[in-house]
């Protein structure tokens, strides 16, 4: 067992953890963090996608022992305060869901990217949302919502 | 999971002496290929050595003698770099399309290297900047040109023990420029059923070809320059035409096979495309 220090949004925790156990499976399971979804655990959907200093990664493909010393959001951590973050809120009001299993991920890599870019284009949306797969919706209420939580930031 | 042991060094030498015992070793940076393949069992590990934190492999600067990219920066880190953007544009352009946002922020340049896919996209645009491989191990260091650095699919030259540390590609001359484009049938998150990376340097009086470089990715067993293609073009006056019977060479470097992608006939047109768009786009980059 490996001994890491890890912040997770906002709060520290000490662990022990196997070297073989995913960012995710600690997440979820020692945690109990589960807005954090397993969908394919080999990177192609972006259910798992939590932020890592600040950085999307898809957290089945890295393991807890790697995670000495880092800070960690989940959607957990997106809403503060009690008041959901922009992009939740559009979500909500544009219907950019229906099963939602799919939904923490996009919060994350969507919130991500308006913190580095607060207008972006449809394409760079769609560029940088390509990592999260969403089987119901067809993507378009999702872009909508992405675009709507960009001008609730912008003001 | 399978069992393995951990290891995360805070200096070159510490990383050398673990990669010296022992078993299966394996270098971790981005852990987007290594922790999928020992999931599903295609490669297997005694001890995973973390090497994200030697900060010799978080090198990333240009210097005299080129550009360094440590072995475990990051393809955003890569692709975002000012030099990178700028000069070595066709290793930007392949640093920000492999796989997604996630996979890039954590994904290193050095690994998609060391994993030696036939389809690795940096691989092309370091080809044509002529990059060369610095590797270590606990009893000493050497340089591999990269183009010697493949040895066959997943498989590469280092030896047991060595790690690769970084990457250096040599300033670009003035009046040149490089560009990558793969071929996907979607626009995201896939792998190239073809890709071409192309260099040119020109001589503004008359157009004539200084120098060139041709690299195709998915079409052979590993990674390869075209190297008669880049011979029909130097001392040659870019034209059109030139660009036609550069194409036709480089499709005769390519042994391509036919698998889910893509048949090989398939794959032998795209080289054709892929090496006349990206070397037009060289001539616009240096015109432009």
């Amino acid at each position: 067992m490996k001994h890491i220090s890890m912040t997770v949004n906002g709060d520290q925790h000490e662990l022990l953890v196997d070297p073989g156990w995913t960012l995710l499976e600690t997440l979820r399971d020692n945690l109990r963090l589960t807005g954090t979804k397993e969908g394919c655990s080999n990177g192609n959907c972006g259910a798992c996608t939590v932020m890592i200093d600040g950085r999307t990664a898809n957290s089945c493909l890295v393991l807890a022992a790697e995670m000495d010393g880092t800070e960690i959001t989940t959607v957990e951590g997106i809403a503060k305060h009690g008041k959901l973050n922009p992009v939740q809120e559009a979500f909500i009001k544009d219907g950019a869901l229906q099963c939602g299993f799919c939904t923490p991920g996009f919060i994350i890599s969507a919130t991500a990217l308006l913190q580095r870019n607060p207008n972006p284009t449809e394409e760079e949306i769609r560029t940088r949302l390509a990592g999260n797969l969403c089987r119901c919706t067809g993507y378009d209420k999702i872009i909508m919502a992405v675009e709507d939580a960009a001008a609730m930031l912008r003001g | 999971m399978p069992d393995f042991d951990f290891a995360q060094p805070t200096t070159l030498d510490e990383a050398l002496e673990l990669f010296a015992g022992s078993g299966e070793i394996r270098a971790l940076v981005g852990g987007t290929d290594i922790v999928d393949q020992l999931k599903t069992g295609r490669r297997n590990a005694d001890l995973v050595v973390d090497v994200k934190r030697i900060p010799e492999l978080q090198r990333l600067e240009v210097t005299g003698d080129g550009l360094h990219i440590g072995a475990a920066r990051s393809c955003t880190d890569v692709g975002e770099f000012p030099a990178v953007r700028s000069d070595y544009r066709s290793l930007a352009e392949s640093a920000m399309l492999i796989g997604s946002w996630q996979i890039q922020n954590r994904a290193g340049v050095g690994g998609n290297v060391c994993n030696a896919a036939p389809s690795g996209d940096t691989i092309p645009p370091l080809l044509v900047h002529d990059a060369t491989a610095v590797v270590a191990s606990a009893s000493g260091r050497r340089e591999i040109a990269l183009s010697d650095f493949f040895a066959g699919p997943g498989q590469t030259v280092l030896q047991k023990g060595e790690i690769l540390v970084e990457l250096v590609l040599p300033p670009i001359p003035d009046n040149s420029a490089s560009a990558y484009l793969r071929f996907i049938p979607r626009n995201e998150m896939d792998i190239a059923v073809a890709g071409v990376g192309s260099f040119l340097q020109l001589d503004p009086s008359n157009n004539a070809v200084l120098k060139a470089r041709i690299a195709l990715a998915s079409v052979a067993p590993t990674p390869l320059r075209a190297r008669a293609a880049e011979e029909v073009l130097e001392g040659n006056v870019l034209t059109d035409e030139l660009i036609e019977v550069a194409a036709e060479a480089a499709v005769g470097a390519a042994t391509p096979i036919t698998d889910v992608r893509g048949s090989a006939e398939y794959r032998r047109e795209l080289v054709r495309v892929l090496t006349r768009r990206t070397l037009a786009i060289c001539r616009d980059r240096i015109n432009g």
